[in-house]
């Protein structure tokens, strides 16, 4: 009776774990539940999957309104370029952390963001006429211009002030020019042929169409409320990423199996035991890893690693402890739970120090080094758990099934 | 006896004199090169800017001097570049910190002299010296702030002797692992500071493990000496010791040769960190342990030692 119901259990908990296994990493769609597998949910470092990093600095003095407002226009900006989860966060109170995925040239896309994009009508007495803030829409267009070809211009449609503020300049300097300056730099000076009463206005002179969309994405968007300086970027080309990801992943499965087959030389059943403790454990930070939405980057999957070499650490504890209770003549039954129960303080005391450090490294440590210490928590946290409660579990319905009674193939 | 029974007989307190002199060396060492030569202090910390390009050609001292030129005609006096990646074929160069507008003109120069596309900017980085300041100031704070809590945990969990001799051998780990990032000049970055951290957290763990049984031992064997009691101790648990941190040491070889640069970065000083670790509780904590009771007193007074009743 003991030796079924040992065997059912273990065989329940692996089919169990394979079932979670499977939906995890496949997904299920069944009526109105569904479940998107965890590769899905856990978001990849631009390390891996190759884009650009910018960290800005609001110069001078700044309220946390103006840095809001600078946040939601930057986010329009980034949004106008098209790219996929992009990312756009403040830091402390004056910085603003720009992850953009996928693009290829970084320092077009630094620039761009920038921009105050403070834009001015200047007459030639040097008076500024109107500004950004008295435009209603910019849109980009292509217009034939007077030598008869397709040149893409930006249109602007003029607020009511802006329009008579407009009108009454182009009545007053016919014949001369007005300069759209835009961040201090002039861009357009057409001469004025005659009063523009409409509230209509184009600047010209664009290199290309892509120019004049985002420009006119910039005018839209309004002028930025504060100046800010790149103080800190990375940028990671597309193929550099993916070819990282890969050799890490090398790296992991030669380690994990290395880990995997270490166990089963020195620890025969035990180490199966915890073998298969080791592959629930992975399962679980892989959920936990979705379910916190954990972006996992170079440093993230060095964490993850580490704490695979440090998760059988605690089921070696036990198993030592149990090797010396059986060599000390107890049973096979009475070593297990002698092992488990004595060695829990070691493994707790273990596990609380690496913690320690972890969470210090988090909440203290460079943005670079935050991916390694939360998923080092994670593992650690996790790995208490499997090793304690599931190999534990595992083992003593094997023993229970009473296949044998030779302490060798527990490794003693 | 099989191979993964060993009965471990070290007289580890008995040679302690070549234990210390070993470590002793290799930090008088390290720490001779770190005031002659300083560390070899990263981009996190010093601030700067990085790129690298696949060139699609060898890049030979010629093109080398090119690009060199190349950026002082922008005004950049100081400059570092070299020729990475598999035959060379890569280019790596480093500059202090650059504004945007630098940066682009020899980014655009260099991708019209040597016809180079978007996609051949492999990644390219920039730390402002005054993110590089703060860098060095949050980290030193961290670090004291981790062994703080550390030291508190110490007390909390040892008594005197033991929390000092773990206290020691964690200040022995740190210095091993500095002094093998001054002597082999291998680049200070954020990693680094992370594996320091790291292995404060885990090394304390092997002590901890060999300093439980010694308690357990004080009481099992009242007759015995300290040097006898912490002989028995370190034996008894050695495949223990050994095997946690073999585990960790061969997931960071392997990430160490299979993995990417930056997953190097990380492997590399946890794995001098653990190893020193697990080294030191066995051949350093243990022994101050014996020489800080035996200068307590040169004969064991009953049970006074072992006042905490955990056990492993």
């Amino acid at each position: 009776m003991m030796r079924s119901r040992g065997l059912a259990k273990f065989l329940s908990v692996i089919v169990l774990a394979v079932i979670v296994a499977y939906v995890a990493f496949f997904g299920i769609n069944a009526g109105n539940y569904s479940i998107k597998p965890v590769q899905d949910s856990i978001r990849l470092g631009l390390d891996l999957r190759g884009g650009v990093y910018v960290l800005e600095q609001a110069e001078g003095k700044v309220t946390q309104d103006a840095m809001t407002r600078a946040i939601s226009i930057i986010r329009n900006r980034v949004d106008s370029l098209g790219v996929s989860q992009p990312l756009i966060v403040q830091q402390g109170s004056n910085r603003i952390r720009i992850e953009i995925p996928g693009v290829n040239d970084p320092d077009q896309v630094i620039s761009y963001l920038g921009q105050t994009a403070q834009l001015k009508f200047v007459g030639p007495d040097g008076k500024v006429i109107l500004t950004g803030a008295d435009v209603k829409d910019s849109k980009a267009v292509y217009q034939t211009s007077q030598a008869g070809v397709q040149e893409p211009v930006v249109t602007l449609d003029l607020n009511s002030k802006g329009a008579k503020a407009f009108a009454d300049a182009t009545g007053k300097f016919v014949g001369q020019q007005i300069a759209i300056v835009l961040d201090d730099k002039t861009i357009s000076a057409p001469v004025v042929k005659e009063q523009i009463t409409g509230g209509q206005a184009v600047i010209n002179g664009m290199k290309d169409f892509n120019e004049a969309k985002n420009l006119a994405n910039l005018i839209r968007g309004g002028a930025l409320p504060v100046t800010l300086k790149q103080v800190e970027y990375s940028s990671v080309g597309a193929t550099l990423g993916p070819s990282a990801l890969k050799a890490s992943e090398e790296a992991g499965m030669y380690g994990l199996l290395i880990v995997l087959l270490f166990m089963i030389a020195f620890y025969r059943l035990p180490g199966l035991i915890a073998d298969i403790a080791l592959g629930i454990y992975i399962l679980i930070n892989f959920i936990v890893y979705a379910l916190l939405h954990v972006t996992l980057d170079l440093p993230g999957i060095a964490g993850m690693l580490l704490s695979i070499g440090m998760a059988v650490d605690a089921n070696i504890i036990i198993f030592e402890r149990m090797k010396e209770e059986m060599r000390a003549g107890k049973s096979i039954r009475a070593s297990l739970d002698a092992g488990f129960r004595k060695a829990f303080v070691a493994v707790f005391d273990s596990n609380i120090t690496t913690l320690i450090a972890a969470f210090v490294l988090f909440f203290m440590g460079a943005g670079t080094v935050k991916g390694f210490a939360l998923t080092l928590i994670i593992g650690v946290i996790s790995s208490m758990f499997t090793a304690i409660t599931v190999s534990r579990f595992l083992l003593k319905s094997v023993v229970e099934t009473e296949f044998t009674k030779n302490i060798r193939v527990y490794g003693a | 006896m099989r191979w993964n029974n060993i009965k471990w007989n070290i007289d580890v307190i008995g040679k302690t004199k070549v234990w210390f002199t070993i470590s002793g060396i290799i930090i008088l060492a390290g720490l001779i090169a770190l005031f002659t030569m300083g560390l070899n202090w990263g981009l996190d910390f010093t601030g700067g800017t990085v790129a690298q390009f696949d060139m699609h050609r060898t890049v030979t001292t010629t093109i080398n001097n090119e690009i060199t030129n190349i950026l002082r005609s922008n005004g950049v006096k100081e400059s570092q570049v070299k020729a990475i990646g598999p035959n060379n074929t890569h280019v790596s160069i480093t500059t202090p910190s650059l504004d945007d507008k630098t940066r682009t003109a020899i980014i655009n120069e260099l991708k019209s002299k040597y016809k180079l596309s978007d996609n051949d900017l492999v990644s390219s980085q920039n730390v402002s010296a005054s993110i590089g300041k703060e860098m060095q100031f949050g980290t030193l704070l961290a670090c004291v702030v981790a062994s703080l809590l550390m030291l508190i945990y110490i007390g909390f969990r040892f008594n005197f002797e033991m929390g000092a001799a773990a206290v020691l051998a964690l200040i022995h780990d740190i210095l091993i692992l500095i002094s093998a990032y001054a002597l082999l000049r291998i680049v200070v970055d954020t990693p680094f500071v992370a594996a320091i951290l790291t292995v404060f957290g885990y090394s304390i763990n092997d002590t901890i493990v060999i300093f439980d049984r010694i308690r357990d031992n004080i009481k099992l064997m009242r007759k015995a000496s300290y040097k006898e009691i912490a002989n028995v101790s370190v034996n008894e648990t050695m495949t223990r010791s050994i095997n946690t941190v073999m585990t960790v040491l061969l997931m960071l070889i392997l990430m160490y040769f299979l993995g990417p640069a930056s997953i190097k970065s990380f492997a590399l000083p946890l794995l001098v960190g653990i190893a020193s670790g697990a080294y030191s509780s066995i051949f350093i904590a243990t022994p101050l342990w014996v020489i800080f009771k035996d200068r307590e007193g040169k004969n064991r007074v009953g049970n006074r030692v072992g006042n905490k009743p955990q056990k492993a």
